[in-house]
Order: structure tokens, then C-alpha cells, then sequence
């Protein structure tokens, strides 16, 4: 039988604020256990939260993004259960009226275009964490992150395979830190996905019991997991058996998934709404402040670079990709480069260096200011491409800027139009069968000849001169 | 000295304006009739002497200073239920038997900022629940009036303070009626502020939406005076309301001509005691006499205020109470096997009955399957609890009622019957389901036993109701009683 897998994503997102959701302590990471806890962080008896601005800025910012409902009233819920980690006994969550409503985001899966339809996104605080084995039959509790602030983003199940499940995570991941709401640390858990996979038969519209894979903290790890998931459902299903509704974790070592704790065991979580804070108002007129102090978007930045600098579609969608990539294209065009050449300067070059170097672009030893200054010398015929590839390897090394590096190098391309004709007239000399062949029809020992000039110029004469003056003195 | 501890606040902050008596002088006559009564009295859980001769002591210096201002020196007693920086604050539970706040509550720092002397810590129901103060886990408080009698609750403690003159004044909170009710059954003025109006932060929650902190002291002018205190925007309390701070002093002298003053005909039906319905009436009758007009309301749902109060608050509550788990302070089993074991353990032994009996009650009506039916509902009937009154306000100014059905009972008499308990708050309730702001001050006494008129104002008139109170205070001699044997 044809199967299909159907895969839905829910992904906590840490947004980037100084303080927690409902108290000032720091959300910096790393710090030493507890030392990040304050009062409220504890829930010592008789505090109370107050509501981070800075994070329903973040939570607009993101329903904008995916051109979502933003609610003009959502209400904050306690989700009660008791945990060692989670302080207050109850976990400070939205339910019923979410701040996010219906949006969708656009994934690329190889030539193909999709649209993953958000289901919501709502506000959270993230639960402390328990440390085991430091202690001889002890566990310890550390609240430094309890009550970090989250954005909790569920989808719809709209993803067919583990392919286009790591497009989404991976195009989420890019928008929510082009938008400056998380800093998107997969490692240290700023971007958390849990993946809900159920399979059915191709071409049946109903959907089979889904399993929920929770954690997943890296997209190799999410397409791993979502494969041998998807393949030990069908497995199962094949040999007559059921798929029970689950919660399954991934192990990394093994490459599989095992259920945690089946629905039976599940939680009554006595959801109501959190009589200590106010329901959230967010105003049409706090939707215009916010979008005002938003970044273009990568969609309309895209289209930009198509119609306006006339990009295909190719390059310009994978400039947006990233918004750290965009930007260092943009600060190069500001720098006073021309677009296509930028443009094949990062995918190309820029890209297999920090490739080969693993290195981000944001941290490339060549800046964009840099990388205009060379695209600048080839335009103006001050060196070929060629040398420009020496250059752009010089300033990655370190060797210093483009026009002390192409000096040192003697790089710098002649243009000398007497010095070029000395040259072609020795090599017509020395080359006088190839010239016989040219004049006897061959057009291919034309390019040889070019050939031989640049090699006698060590590759310094003008290209397009040595081709042009060829031309004359062959049909002379 | 015996004459010191009958004056009001105003009285003693001229005494210790002039220098007639210091702080630490006035603070001493308290802490001795503390350590005389208390004993058997039980309104106080903890005293720290030094610590409160230290304030003391600090107060004076702010006085010689001449940087006091009206509290300055003077000992108010704190209900065990608002954290207080290195005081153990216990809120009447073995579960907190041993926790010392580490941070202040927001009313506290205004005691502290406007110099008064912390007392010590008054006795109350386990976490507030409770009539008579008999939940508590440090023992029941007596009645100074009849100490075989219960003082009211849940702010038991600081009722039986203020009616024994063991403190100058007293705070107390009160959720379903735990201010109004105890000052009715002990014969002083309580104060519920309008919900919002006293910031909740390091007050210990009971039911987040009801609970409110408020004034219990001998006169209306007095509670103003401490009002004035507690009252204020707290931007750590998201349900605390911004508004301009008032002085609650200002209309206390106004005359009550023309006042009208709503009598719900709910509030005199069955279940109240004929001699209390009485007294009520006689207070009524003065205020004809000051020149009030009478207006027959009506208040349809109040019947139904018990019932969705039983679901509203400790559905709250079972949620509220869940951070008492053993884990980070308080209480913890001393022997477990696992951690499941661990939170049964500790919360079987550091609750009381009557919390587990609320916590269960709770956890029930948000159950799935359960919730539309409970919790949803009691949400809905609370609108319409809250908008009898609106009707009601647009005929009248104050309503007035008894506080509880009954004077003092005796300790012991209800205790086995929850449902019988709960039926003392049947006057008070409603008022905090609506949000409004009530207030009970002695009207005169039935077999001894003091009886408390209710007076429930309009949201945010807090300033009227003082002075619809101090205005009778001025024509009856009620609030200047004091009971035998003190």
C-alpha cells in the first residue's frame, strides 16, 4: 500500500527580551544556578506576575510577519500541573484566545513552493530545569530559566514529508531572528521543535494517530526522527498493528524514537483563566507602532531584488534566506557595488569560503564594505576577475585591504595600449602556424592566441583590449 | 496609660507629636498586654520584640526629627497572611509553620515607610479559609467580648487584637466577608476596599480575584487614616487600579442630609437573627434621624452568591496552593520514597482540613467534563451578582444590611459543619464576587454579644462610606465600648 505521512510542528520560540515574562529577573544564559531566580521566579507565597511588554511586542511582530489575526483581546491561562521544575505548580500559558490567531508562512522544497498554514502562536514562560547527578541520590532544581518568555507557534498539518517539515522549521528559524524576536540558539534551547507525525493511506482524507516527537533541537536530528517515525508507523500499520497516541522522545545515538508516556497518563491540566493578570489589549494602533520599527520582510525584499536589481528569482530567494545574508548583500550594494556581480560574489565565493571555513557570514573575514571596494577595481578594469580571485583570497587571509594587496601582488591590469600591442606583435611572431590556422578559417586558434597574450602578460593585460587589438592586427 | 489604649490614631499621633508618650513607651504598653492577654486570647501567631522595639525606636528618632507623619510611631497589628522581611509569616498553616519572608509585602513597606511599628503577626484561618478562625494550625483565637466564643474569620486574630486593645489598629484581608464579618462578631469598624485598591503583592493568595487587604481599627476615622496608608497603585499587582491617591479623611464631617441609603429586602429575609435584624434596624432608624432617606432595593441573585463563591474561589485556590509543594520552602515530609510520594506527603501533613476540603472542591469544578458546568457558569451568575448592585446604585447611594446573620458563636458549635459555616458570609459575599467595597461598624449589641451594620458602597467610594460611618460614631457611643476583663 501507498502511504502518506502527515506532519504538524509545534515550536517554542525564546524571545529575545532582557527580562522574564512576568518578572525582571535577567533571561541571560549560563549563569549559575539559581543566581537568575528572583522572588516571582521562585513563586515564593503572595507574588504576582506582570506582563513583559517587550514580548507581546515580539508576539506582534511574529502575527505580522505571517500576516496573522493578531487579537485585539487574548487572555492568559494557568495550565496547572505539579513538577519539581515548574515552581508555581501551574505554568502561566495562553488557551482559549490565543494573541496570534490564523496565519501562514511560504516554504521552498526544492523547485516547489508551498504555504503551511499557522494554526496560532501564543505567549508562555518557559519551566526551570532539574539537574540530576550532582548530588548523591539528589535532585537539583535550577530556576534561572523559569519564567523565560516563549512563543509557542503551532501549525496546521500541512506537511508531507520530513523534507518539507525542515523547510518550515528551517524558514521559521531564519524569520523569527529576522525580525530580532529570538536569537535562534538551537543549542542552548532558544528554538525548540516538537513534531506531531501521523500516516495514512494515500489518497484517504482522514488522519491517523498522530505521535508527538518532543525536543527536537537540531533540523539534521528533526529529519532523522521524522524518517524513522514515519517508516516504524507504516512498519507497524503493515503488520497489523495500532498506533497509539503518544509522546515520543528522539535518541541521536540510535536514530530512533521511543514513546515516553502513552495518553493514557495524559494530564487534565484544569486550564483557567490567570485571575492575576488583566486580559492582553493589543490596539491597531500598537500594530502600527510595532510594524513601523519592523525590518522588510524577506518576501517583499525578495521581490525587490528581482524587479529592481533583477535578480532571478533563484538568487534573490536564497539572498533572503537569512537575514544576515541579505543584509551583507544590501551593505555591499550601499558600499557602492553593482548588483549582479555582488550577488554572484556571495553565492559564490563569499558562500564556498564560509562553507569551506565554517563560518557565518555575519563573522566573514571579508566585509561587505570590503568585497565592494574589489568588485569596484574589477569594474574598473584595475584587475581581471582572475586576479580578483588572488585579492579576495589575500583579504581573506588577512593580507590587508584590496588596493594595497593588488600593489604587493603587482596584480594591476595593463591597459596600455602600446605595451599590449608589443605583446600580441611577439606572440604573432612566435606563433605563426597558429596564426595560419586562424586565417585558414580555424576560429578556435583565436582564443589560443588570447591565450598566449595573457600568458606573456602573466595575466595583467586588459582582456577585453588583447581581444580587440588581436582582432585588428589579424585583419590587418 | 490605661486611658492610651482607647484613643484613636489621631489621638496618639498628637500624644507622640507633643511628646506626652514616645513610640518605644506606647509600643511597651501593647507588648505587655500582649504578653497578659494573648495567652489566652491567642490573637497573635508571632511577636518579635526586638524587632518591633527597634521600629519603635527608629520612630521616635523620625519624630525628634520632626519628619513623622500621622502613623509615625504607632502599633499596627499585620494578619500572618502579608510577607514581611525577615518576620515568619505563616498565613495560619503548618505548611508555612517555619517560612520567614524574605521580601516585603506592598503593604507592608507602606506601614514601614509611613514609620507605624509592626506589632507582631496575627492569628487567622489556615490561608484565610474559614469563619471563625478555627482552621488556623496555631489554634482558634477567643472572643474578648465571650471567650468561649469564636472572633469571626478568617482575620480572627486581628479582630480579637483591635477588640482587646492588644494593638492600636490591624490589618486584616478578606475574601468573602473576613474583614466585615469579625468586625461585626468583635464590635469595631473593617474596612473591605473596592478590589484593585489595595495592591495584593506579598499578600498571600487565597482567591486572587476576591482577596483584598483592608483597614480593621475601633473607629471610621481611624480606618481612614490606616486606608490612607495601604491604599495606592502597585505596578507589581497587574490587577491594582492607576488612580489619583485620595485622602479618605476629606468627607468625613459631611453631613448626611439627603443621603439615600438602599435596604435590600434579601438581607432581612430567613437565616437572620431576630435580635440582630433588630439592632440593624434601630441603626437605621439613626440614620433616619441624620437626615437619610430609606429605599426599599432588591438584590434578586444574592441567594445564589454562596453557592458560586464555592466554586469561583476555591477553584482559584487549588491553583494557587499548588506552589506549596515541598520542594523550594515550606514544608516537606521528612521520609518519601519518590516524588509523587514527596508532594503527597507534604501536602497531606501541611494542610488542614478545611484547605484540603477547598482544594478538592477546586480541582473538581476545573476538571475536564466539569468546568462549563462549575466554573463557567459560577463566572456568568457572577456578572449577574455584580449587576444587581449597579441596578441597586442607580437608586441609591450606600447599602446598608447586617454583616452576619448571627452574633459570636460559640467555639466548637460549627466546626463539624462546613455548610453552616459557610452561610456566615451570606451578607458579605456578594460583595466580593461584585468587586465593591464594604464596610461593618457596631451598631449595638444583643445579649451582650456585639452586631455589626454593614455599609457597601459603590465601587472606588470608599471616602463616602467613611464618612456615612464616622457620621454615626458621632451620634452613638457603640464603637467606644470595650469588653470586660481587658
Amino acid at each position: 500500500m501507498a502511504w502518506e505521512v502527515v506532519i504538524g510542528l509545534e515550536t517554542h520560540v525564546q524571545l529575545l527580551t532582557k527580562t522574564k515574562q512576568f518578572s525582571g529577573a535577567s533571561t541571560a544564559f549560563g549563569a549559575e544556578p539559581n543566581t537568575q531566580a528572583c522572588e516571582v521566579s521562585i513563586a515564593l507565597p503572595g507574588v504576582l506576575p506582570v506582563l513583559n511588554k517587550q514580548s507581546v511586542e515580539c508576539a506582534i511582530k511574529f502575527g505580522l510577519a505571517i500576516e496573522a489575526e493578531i487579537a485585539p483581546r487574548s487572555v492568559f491561562a494557568r495550565k496547572n500541573y505539579f513538577y519539581p521544575d515548574l515552581p508555581k505548580g501551574y505554568q502561566i500559558s495562553q488557551y482559549e484566545l490565543p494573541v496570534v490567531g490564523k496565519g501562514h508562512l511560504t516554504i521552498q522544497v526544492g523547485n516547489e513552493e508551498k504555504t503551511v498554514r499557522i494554526t496560532r502562536a501564543h505567549l508562555e514562560e518557559d519551566a526551570g530545569k532539574s539537574v540530576h547527578g550532582a548530588q548523591e541520590g539528589m535532585s537539583g532544581i535550577d530556576l534561572n530559566r523559569a519564567g523565560t518568555p516563549l512563543l509557542e507557534i503551532v501549525t496546521e498539518p500541512d506537511m508531507r514529508s520530513a523534507a518539507e517539515a525542515v523547510a518550515y522549521a528551517k524558514k521559521l528559524h531564519e524569520l523569527v531572528q529576522w525580525i530580532g524576536i529570538c536569537d535562534g540558539n538551537m543549542q542552548e534551547g532558544s528554538f525548540r521543535c516538537d513534531v506531531n507525525v501521523s500516516v495514512r493511506p494515500k489518497g484517504s482524507d482522514k488522519l491517523g494517530t498522530r505521535r508527538e516527537i518532543k525536543n527536537l533541537n537540531s533540523f539534521k536530528f528533526m529529519q532523522q526522527a521524522i524518517e524513522y517515525e514515519t517508516q516504524w508507523q507504516i512498519d507497524t500499520l503493515e503488520d497489523g498493528g495500532k498506533i497509539e497516541q503518544a509522546t515520543v522522545l528522539f535518541n541521536p545515538d540510535t536514530g530512533e524514537t521511543r514513546a515516553m508516556r502513552s495518553k493514557e497518563e495524559a494530564n487534565d491540566y484544569r486550564y483557567f483563566p490567570d485571575p492575576d493578570l488583566l486580559p492582553l489589549e493589543v490596539t491597531e494602533a500598537d500594530k502600527t507602532r510595532v510594524k513601523a520599527g519592523m525590518p522588510e520582510l524577506p518576501e517583499a525584499m525578495k521581490g525587490r531584488f528581482e524587479s529592481n536589481f533583477g535578480l532571478s528569482a533563484y538568487d534573490a530567494a536564497t539572498l533572503t534566506a537569512s537575514r544576515d545574508v541579505a543584509d551583507y548583500f544590501v551593505a555591499t550594494v550601499n558600499a557602492g557595488a553593482e548588483t549582479k556581480p555582488a550577488a554572484n560574489w556571495i553565492l559564490g565565493a563569499v558562500s564556498a569560503k564560509l562553507n569551506a571555513d565554517e563560518k557565518s557570514i555575519a563573522h566573514s573575514p571579508v566585509s561587505a564594505a570590503q568585497l565592494a571596494s574589489l568588485l569596484k577595481r574589477i569594474s574598473d578594469n584595475t584587475i581581471s576577475n582572475n586576479a580578483a580571485k588572488q585579492v579576495f583570497e589575500a583579504m581573506w587571509a588577512g593580507e590587508g585591504e584590496v588596493d594595497s594587496i593588488i600593489e604587493a601582488k603587482g596584480l594591476k591590469q595593463v591597459s596600455d595600449s602600446g605595451a599590449i600591442e608589443a605583446i600580441i606583435d611577439e606572440v604573432l611572431a612566435a606563433n605563426t602556424a597558429m596564426v595560419a590556422e586562424f586565417k585558414s578559417g580555424k576560429e578556435k586558434a583565436f582564443n589560443a592566441l588570447v591565450g598566449q597574450c595573457m600568458k606573456a602578460s602573466k595575466g595583467k593585460a586588459n582582456p577585453a583590449q588583447v581581444n580587440e587589438l588581436l582582432k585588428k592586427k589579424l585583419s590587418a | 496609660m490605661s486611658q492610651v489604649i482607647n484613643n484613636s490614631l489621631k489621638q496618639l499621633g498628637q500624644m507622640l507629636a507633643s511628646k506626652q508618650i514616645s513610640s518605644v513607651e506606647l509600643t511597651q504598653e501593647y507588648l505587655r498586654r500582649i504578653d497578659a492577654l494573648n495567652p489566652d486570647i491567642n490573637a497573635y501567631i508571632t511577636l518579635d520584640k526586638d524587632k518591633t522595639l527597634a521600629q519603635a525606636k527608629a520612630a521616635d528618632a523620625r519624630i525628634a526629627a520632626g519628619k513623622a507623619e500621622v502613623l509615625t510611631g504607632i502599633p499596627i497589628a499585620q494578619k500572618d497572611i502579608f510577607c514581611a522581611q525577615g518576620w515568619r509569616t505563616t498565613c495560619g498553616s503548618h505548611m508555612l509553620e517555619n517560612f520567614i519572608a524574605p521580601y516585603d509585602a506592598y503593604v507592608i513597606k507602606q506601614f514601614d515607610a509611613a514609620g507605624a511599628v509592626n506589632l507582631g503577626k496575627t492569628n487567622m484561618d489556615e490561608f484565610a479559609m474559614g469563619s471563625s478562625n478555627e482552621t488556623s494550625y496555631f489554634g482558634g483565637v477567643k472572643n474578648p467580648w465571650d471567650r468561649s466564643r469564636v472572633p469571626g474569620g478568617s482575620s480572627g486574630g486581628s479582630a480579637a487584637a483591635v477588640a482587646a486593645r492588644l494593638c492600636a489598629a490591624a490589618t486584616g484581608t478578606d475574601t468573602g466577608g473576613s474583614i466585615r464579618q469579625p468586625a461585626s462578631l468583635c464590635g469595631f469598624t473593617g474596612l473591605k476596599p473596592t478590589y484593585g485598591l489595595v495592591s495584593r503583592y506579598g499578600m498571600i493568595a487565597f482567591a486572587s480575584s476576591l482577596d483584598q487587604a483592608g483597614p480593621m481599627a475601633k473607629s471610621a476615622e481611624d480606618c481612614a487614616l490606616m486606608l490612607n496608608i495601604m491604599a495606592g497603585f502597585d505596578e507589581k499587582d497587574s490587577t491594582s487600579v492607576n488612580r489619583p491617591k485620595e485622602d479618605y479623611t476629606r468627607d468625613l464631617n459631611k453631613p448626611l442630609q439627603g443621603l439615600r441609603i438602599g435596604l435590600p429586602k434579601e438581607y432581612f429575609a430567613d437565616g437572620l437573627e431576630a435580635n440582630v435584624g433588630a439592632v440593624v434596624q434601630a441603626a437605621i432608624e439613626e440614620y433616619k434621624k441624620l437626615g437619610a432617606e430609606i429605599v426599599d432595593i432588591s438584590l434578586p441573585n444574592t441567594q445564589l452568591s454562596i453557592p458560586v463563591y464555592y466554586v469561583i474561589a476555591p477553584a482559584e485556590a487549588s491553583s494557587n496552593l499548588s506552589r506549596y509543594d515541598g520542594v523550594r520552602y515550606g514544608h516537606r515530609a521528612k521520609e518519601y520514597t519518590d516524588l509523587m510520594d514527596m508532594y503527597c506527603k507534604t501536602r497531606a501533613e501541611g494542610f488542614g482540613a478545611e484547605v484540603k476540603r477547598r482544594i478538592l472542591i477546586g480541582t473538581y469544578v476545573l476538571s475536564a467534563g466539569y468546568y462549563d458546568a462549575y466554573y463557567l457558569k459560577a463566572q456568568q451568575i457572577r456578572r449577574l451578582i455584580a449587576q444587581d448592585f449597579t441596578e441597586a446604585f442607580k437608586q441609591c447611594d450606600v447599602i446598608m444590611g447586617p454583616a452576619a446573620p448571627s452574633t459570636a458563636f460559640k467555639i466548637g458549635e460549627k466546626a463539624d459543619d462546613p455548610v453552616a459555616m459557610y452561610l456566615q458570609d451570606i451578607y458579605t459575599i456578594a460583595v466580593n464576587l461584585a468587586g465593591l467595597p464594604g464596610m461593618s461598624i457596631p451598631a449595638g449589641f444583643s445579649n451582650g454579644l456585639p452586631v455589626g451594620l454593614q455599609i457597601i458602597g459603590n465601587y472606588f467610594d470608599e471616602a463616602r462610606m467613611l464618612n456615612v460611618g464616622h457620621a454615626y460614631q458621632q451620634v452613638t457611643d457603640w464603637h467606644t465600648r470595650m469588653p470586660e476583663g481587658i
